[in-house]
């Protein structure tokens, strides 16, 4: 690739708006994370929600949580780094600009996103069964303060489901970037689509790991 | 020779035509216009509401509306002004609009999330009027638990939604202008040369981005308990209604800044233009705006003394609420001392921006009595806090908004508004809102609740007087409405500086080409600099 080409298509990737492709990049950069910012923000009042209630009713908090499958859990845990390191593979291969290699691991991220996905719905599925999903039928067992569960409940629905929410979003733009890495649209000089896509997807990685333990681990160091 | 040539000269206003080219524009100065007409249309169906109220309670009696009507009046009175009128209003305008052009840049950093803002506003506003057409709501604008999530029964749900997404116009374009500030300054363009215009505008944005996403999701869990009838905030489930309030204020009370910071901003810009005269304490302005970004959200328990929350939340709360007074102060002293010795002149402008200092002090003052854990007690929920709250929100930020909207007239349209006019209606408004909300301080300390529709008759006299002053203010709203649309045709050719001011955004034609400015502007000199503008002239000719 000659010098003069890496230059024209340097130009053609620059907003008007923007005078240089390293003011574009760090404009969308800066851009990301102010919105990951908003998203903490987002998240933190259902976090705070949690943190209070649990307060409230540790016992029953800790009772509810039990019901929940960890090893599942776990294993999710794990699928996700996993998809954080295809996820930065994809990044990495974008900066040197190898299309195919670009494709395959956004392709790689998506299926691994995917499980987690299918385990995270057999989990509610399980939960759907067993009568704990908040609302009339709402039973469980062993617990005198049956309200409060549902609250923990309530809490876990709203809080995986928002988390499985931004995953599927998390997909659909790595959809996208797939299509347009196939058709040759990054470069070296041109892949902050991909590298800011990493920055979300990381982002939700994170979240979960935050869900992780304060759903389903907080029993774990009760008296049986 | 400016008149001759504008008829010529390619603007952004006649770059193109057609619906299409203003539905799908990228550029933020014709996305500020479509801000501009949104907000205007919800500005007086806002005071529709307003007006249905103000007649009510002409007399002691309902006369005019039931109580649940009444309560659907104030509610979606409160709302419209609130989150589709004030919150947008001067950043997603006049911020829109100028502040890629005072930083020396040919637009904001995302002009495609920019026009999404517009599109989320505008979906936000129909779901919000397909609630009062349908039925309204009768929640009052705060939306408390355990009363919107479990026994209204009124359209909480769509009105809700509606607030949502217009939550996320206003975080796409705190974002926008974050990215924009940082990035997109021209060569020159230091920090502190910036005007304080767009330093008010990022402290506004920060608190735009860190404020409203946890309205967005509270606004979520009470809409998740009322469709789904799950305990979120029920205490029959073990639920907190107040913690739904804590939630909420941490982006209310915030929320307030975000109206009146971009109002603060403007009014550095005027003081300092029609008086000849750099800000007084530039750095001091500038840092009070972040200061107050700060400290606004740390004070929301504020609104919450009378809800059962500790006594010693109260008391820091309390605390830390006067400490907002002191950047407040500094800007408005900082305003006085700029007028000190400076050539003033007396244009329309000129005088919302003496109107703002006024109001913005009677505002701020009488929030140091509510801030006051005693006081307060008194005055809870009584038209104290109303009268309180309109001076700041209505006294502060409408006349920030429409000194701006004066200000910078000529340079959006290109043409003068007619200068005796809008005096005349400046002061207007200037007698009418005092008419309106001085009498609603008294009537808050003798005891008249907030939200209720019949009164005991000795409260009458300083009812109707508001009412009366609500007239005289609504006639002060409307003149400038017609002659701005008057001067799109009629007005005088502006050209490209009337005001003699030194902003970046003087220094290209009126109205200003698509892309700002021919070539990137370097900038050599201090913001407010009147000695470097003069030598520029001079030059010139």
């Amino acid at each position: 690739m000659s010098a003069s080409h890496i230059e024209s298509v340097e130009r053609l990737a620059v907003r008007e708006q923007f005078d240089t492709a390293e003011q574009q990049k760090d404009a969308a950069t800066l851009g990301m994370w102010i919105f990951l910012v908003t998203e903490v923000m987002f998240f933190g009042g259902m976090f705070c929600a949690y943190t209070v209630y649990r307060s409230f009713f540790p016992n029953t908090f800790g009772r509810a949580s039990s019901s929940l499958n960890a090893t599942l859990g776990a294993i999710n845990t794990a699928v996700l780094i996993c998809s954080s390191l295809t996820m930065v593979l994809a990044v990495h291969f974008a900066q040197l600009g190898r299309r195919k290699l670009i494709v395959l691991f956004l392709i790689l991220t998506m299926l691994i996103g995917g499980v987690f996905l299918g385990i995270k719905a057999y989990e509610w599925h399980e939960k759907f069964v067993e009568h704990h999903v908040p609302g009339p039928s709402f039973h469980l067992e062993g617990e005198a303060l049956q309200g409060q569960a549902q609250l923990f409940f309530t809490l876990y629905f709203a809080m995986t489901g928002l988390h499985a929410l931004h995953m599927v979003i998390g997909i659909g733009i790595l959809t996208v970037l797939a299509i347009q890495a196939w058709k040759g649209k990054f470069s070296p000089a041109y892949y902050s689509p991909v590298d800011i896509a990493g920055l979300y997807w990381h982002f939700v990685d994170i979240i979960w790991i935050f869900l992780f333990p304060l759903l389903y681990l907080i029993d774990r160091h009760m008296p049986k | 020779m400016i008149t001759a040539a504008a008829e010529e000269r390619q603007t952004y206003l006649n770059e193109s035509y057609g619906i299409k080219s203003w539905l799908l524009t990228k550029d933020h100065k014709r996305i500020a216009l479509l801000y501009l007409a949104t907000i205007t249309l919800f500005f007086f169906i806002g005071g529709i509401f307003a007006t249905i109220i103000r007649i009510e309670l002409l007399t002691p009696r309902g006369d005019l509306v039931s109580s649940e009507t009444y309560n659907k009046m104030f509610t979606m009175h409160g709302v419209i002004m609130i989150f589709f009128f004030l919150i947008p209003s001067i950043p997603a305008t006049l911020g829109n609009f100028f502040i890629p052009m005072m930083i020396g840049a040919r637009d904001l950093a995302f002009p495609k999330i920019n026009l999404l803002s517009w599109y989320l506003l505008v979906a936000g506003g129909l779901f919000a009027i397909f609630a009062m057409l349908a039925g309204g709501v009768d929640t009052g604008w705060t939306f408390y638990t355990p009363f919107s999530s479990s026994y209204s029964n009124t359209y909480v749900v769509a009105t809700v939604v509606g607030v949502f997404i217009a939550g996320f116009s206003s975080i796409l374009t705190g974002l926008n202008f974050i990215v924009t500030i940082h990035t997109m300054r021209a060569p020159g363009m230091t920090w502190f040369r910036l005007p304080l215009f767009v330093w008010a505008h990022y402290a506004t944005s920060i608190i735009q981005v860190l404020g409203t996403p946890v309205l967005a999701i509270t606004l979520t869990l009470v809409g998740v308990e009322r469709i789904f009838h799950i305990g979120v905030f029920d205490p029959a489930y073990g639920g907190d209604p107040v913690l739904f309030q804590h939630l909420f204020w941490f982006y209310s009370h915030p929320a307030v800044y975000i109206m009146v910071l971009p109002a603060m901003g403007v009014l550095s810009e005027l003081v300092s233009t029609f008086s000849k005269k750099q800000v007084f304490g530039y750095a001091f302005v500038a840092f009070s705006s972040v200061a107050i970004a700060i400290l606004g959200f740390l004070v929301w328990g504020h609104h919450m003394f009378v809800s059962g929350q500790s006594a010693y939340a109260s008391l820091v709360f309390s605390f830390l609420s006067y400490f907002v007074a002191i950047p407040s102060a500094i800007k408005v002293f900082n305003w006085t001392a700029t007028l000190y010795k400076g050539s003033i002149s007396y244009a329309t402008p000129m005088l919302y921006a003496f109107g703002f200092i006024g109001l913005f002090t009677m505002g701020g003052l009488t929030g140091l009595y509510v801030a006051a854990l005693g006081v307060d007690v008194h005055v809870t929920d009584t038209y104290f806090v109303v009268a309180h709250f309109h001076y700041i929100m209505v006294g502060g930020a409408i006349m920030g908004y429409l000194g701006g909207l004066h200000y910078w007239w000529p340079k959006m349209s290109g043409r003068m508004y007619p200068e005796g006019w809008a005096k005349l209606s400046a002061l207007v408004i200037f007698l009418g809102f005092n008419l309106t909300f001085f009498p609603q301080f008294i009537l808050g300390y003798l005891g008249m609740p907030r939200r209720y529709h019949v009164y005991p008759d000795e409260f009458q006299v300083l009812h109707v007087l508001s009412t009366a002053g609500a007239s005289v203010l609504a006639v002060g709203y409307v003149i400038p409405l017609i002659y701005f649309i008057w001067s799109l045709r009629h007005g005088k050719m502006a050209g490209a500086n009337p005001w003699g001011a030194t902003g970046l955004e003087w220094k290209t034609p009126s109205p200003p080409p698509t892309h700002n400015f021919e070539e990137t502007p370097v900038i050599r000199h201090e913001a407010y600099d009147y000695a470097a503008l003069m030598e520029e002239e001079a030059n010139v000719r």
